[in-house]
């Protein structure tokens, strides 16, 4: 089962992430329904503590919880007094008291929502730590390419980037790898971690190396706030070594899928063309990512609250 | 003043190398007979049965924040903690509000400490003004008023030619310069060991090489300008060979090492506990097992407790923002067992690397139990099993890594100048 938290992927094994992903398979039903909504959470709160701004991430929680039939609010850094003069548990204890059901926290620094759920009550649920994890993210791209190649095993993954800075880079490598699949990684040298093949991947020196007849392409969002001139020269010089367009991925296999965790920037990570056509499924990573939450919420709050009515 | 026989103890002195069962005699603050059947006639006994009976430790690296920081600890709390740990002599660090970079500050922690601390106190003064790595500070001056060496510790001077100046005219006041080195270029926003834990964590890296490069600096420094070097907090392994080897050709240089770069590795910060952030950061396994190595062949000299205390509220920020720095005193005797235990030092090496080598480096007082020394004492069972509660210390903070770890070996009693001013079992005996 689930632990009380998703703090991250790291922590989950094989059959857990596999029960996430069929919970959502199951939530992916409610979609398609007139009427988007279930009574499951009703009568429970999900408090939404943004500690960075995020319209995807913070959107996609919101929806799926209200799809579940939750109380969902959103506390953020822009409307409430979330600074750094407030301490973190502080803020845990002052949300503890209000009695949420679930609390989602996303921040800049990575491991803030293990201090929170360290002291919590309510269960915690990681939307992005810093350059930690985002298991959230990965579990929705897990299940957009089981929809698309129905294995993980034997799939190769290319994932290519600023894997240094990305949360989404590390969630994912965990969670290919646990589901068998192999997972290459790559970027200007100045964006690769140290012993990043410990995390059991493989570094490639190139592009076209990581390509290599893969099955699925992950194209990470380089922060344009990093271009101070000393992790890459310019956006230019980026695009050209790294950005993808579809004679580069000729060397991919013929069936790849190519996703990227938005938001895009056009010309840069991807040809234009490739962002809005196939074999881009980035448009799928984000419907999936409403049903990944709905199940996590629903494993997640639902679980704590059969828990305290038993 | 009265007597005071230490019975039945195993009398640890590195200044003479003797390591043998005898008791010792105090009076009027001083050593004044060692050995058995002494005259211990109206002297009050301390029972040393079992016990090790070794100089008092003393500590040349602690942050004890007053003037200006006392929320976090103060001359009297630190004083305190320092006992409770053995500790009978410490030498405070100049970053305090204002930085000790005048007589008049050196002179106000000195006269406060007289009254407020029952381990005797000495300053170590900035090295620049303000620790802004400009212009030097008054160096004659502030040894005059009790300064025992230099430092802009937490700060590295990162100019190389100012850096080359405060070594040469340190040799005017004929005290060291300690150096923090880590080269800020290269830390970096860094807050953990870059390596496989800051890959996994996503947490910023510090690199090993911000520590070498400018150890590498300094020693070529102290080579160049004949000045006395010694490098605070080691924690690399490259740092510990570039000492190695700058001793080996006659650099007049020295260092120490942490209890806890010592004994923890960056794997203790996987859970994300501040108390497990410093500056340098933990290391990894082949650098704690290089300070050891270097620490054993007395190519470290001394092992110091960079006793660093910030707020509860300070500690409860993020890993990013939360500052670096963790206790030290009260547990730092107990911590370093492990290394008696696990045979990179004998109980005497021990002993010399806590008390009579900073005394010697510091030219202060202790480090020895001859007839004649300061009768400043600790008295430590090696056996005895305690749980260490940050919130019952004696410090103002909480900050260590420790809490609630089980030691076996605990301070029984520290005296300071023939006066018992700790007991394990009735705590700091003080007002």
């Amino acid at each position: 089962m689930i632990g009380r938290d998703l703090l991250g992927i790291e922590d989950l094994e094989r059959r857990e992430i596999e029960q996430i992903l069929d919970t959502a398979e199951h939530m992916q039903e409610i979609a398609s329904r007139e009427v988007k909504k279930v009574p499951t959470l009703r009568g429970q709160t999900v408090v939404n503590l943004f500690f960075e701004s995020s319209t995807r991430t913070a959107s996609s929680f919101e929806i799926a919880g209200k799809r579940l039939s939750a109380d969902v609010v959103n506390f953020s850094s822009a409307s409430s007094s979330l600074t750094k003069a407030e301490s973190i548990l502080d803020t845990a204890q002052t949300l503890d008291a209000m009695d949420p059901d679930c609390v989602v926290v996303r921040h800049p620094v990575a491991g803030v929502p293990k201090r929170i759920a360290d002291v919590l009550k309510a269960p915690v649920v990681n939307a992005g730590d810093g350059a930690h994890e985002h298991p959230t993210q990965a579990l929705l791209d897990m299940l957009t390419v089981y929809q698309e190649k129905e294995r993980f095993d034997g799939l190769s993954v290319a994932i290519v980037g600023d894997i240094t800075h990305s949360r989404v880079a590390r969630s994912n490598i965990y969670g290919f790898t646990k589901m068998g699949a192999e997972v290459r990684v790559t970027g200007p040298p100045t964006m690769m971690p140290p012993h990043i093949e410990e995390l059991g991947v493989k570094p490639c020196t190139s592009l076209r190396e990581a390509l290599d007849g893969v099955d699925v392409v992950m194209m990470l969002r380089i922060q344009r706030e990093r271009l101070d001139g000393v992790l890459f020269p310019s956006i230019r010089e980026y695009a050209a070594t790294f950005g993808l367009d579809r004679a580069k991925l000729r060397h991919a296999k013929d069936d790849v899928i190519v996703m990227h965790p938005g938001p895009v920037n056009r010309g840069v990570e991807l040809s234009h063309d490739l962002v809005d056509h196939s074999p881009s499924v980035i448009l799928d990573q984000v419907r999936n990512g409403v049903a990944l939450r709905m199940a996590v919420l629903y494993r997640i709050a639902g679980s704590a609250h059969a828990r305290g009515a038993g | 003043m009265g007597r005071v026989w230490i019975r039945g103890g195993r009398l640890l002195d590195p200044s003479v190398e003797r390591d043998e069962p005898a008791d010792v005699v105090l009076e009027d603050g001083v050593v004044v007979a060692i050995g058995s059947d002494l005259e211990t006639r109206g002297a009050a006994v301390v029972d040393a049965a079992g016990c090790w009976v070794a100089p008092g430790l003393i500590d040349m690296h602690a942050h004890l924040r007053e003037p200006g920081q006392e929320y976090k600890e103060d001359l009297a709390s630190g004083g305190r903690a320092a006992v409770a740990g053995g500790f009978t002599s410490v030498a405070c660090m100049a970053n305090t509000e204002p930085v000790n970079d005048d007589p008049s500050v050196t002179e106000f922690i000195l006269d406060r400490a007289r009254h407020e601390s029952p381990t005797r106190i000495y300053a170590i003064a900035a090295a620049t003004h303000g620790l802004a790595g400009r212009e030097m500070t008054e160096m004659v001056a502030l040894r005059d008023a009790g300064a025992v060496a230099f430092s802009d510790d937490g700060k590295t001077i990162a100019d190389g030619g100012v850096m080359r100046r405060v070594l040469e005219y340190s040799k005017l006041a004929g005290v060291p310069v300690i150096v923090h080195a880590e080269d800020c270029t290269l830390v970096g926003t860094g807050v953990v060991n870059e390596g496989p834990v800051s890959t996994r964590l996503g947490l910023p890296g510090n690199p090993t090489v911000a520590e070498d490069v400018l150890v590498a600096r300094d020693l070529e420094l102290a080579r160049l300008t004949g000045a006395r070097l010694h490098i605070a907090h080691i924690s690399s392994a490259g740092a510990c060979q570039r000492v190695r080897a700058a001793r080996d050709a006659g650099v007049e240089v020295t260092a120490e090492v942490t209890p806890h770069h010592l004994t923890l590795t960056d794997e203790a910060v996987l859970g994300f506990d501040t108390n497990t952030k410093m500056a340098p950061p933990l290391r990894s396994r082949a650098d704690v097992d290089a300070c050891r190595t270097a620490l054993a062949e007395g190519v470290i000299d001394v092992i110091a407790t960079d006793h660093a205390p910030h707020a509860v509220h300070e500690k409860e920020q993020d890993f990013q923002n939360a500052p670096p720095g963790i206790l030290g005193l009260e547990t730092a005797l107990s911590v370093c067992m492990e290394l008696v235990r696990e045979d990179v030092l004998t109980p005497l090496e021990l002993v010399r690397r806590m008390s009579t080598a900073p005394a010697r480096l510091l030219g202060i007082a202790g480090g020895s139990l001859e007839e004649g020394s300061v009768g400043d004492v600790v008295v430590f069972s090696p056996d005895r099993q305690w749980t260490y509660d940050p919130a019952k210390g004696y410090s103002k903070s909480r900050n260590s890594p420790w809490g609630g770890t089980s030691f076996r070996g605990r301070v029984e009693a520290t005296l300071v100048a023939g006066q018992l001013v700790y007991h394990a079992d009735r705590g700091v005996l003080v007002d």
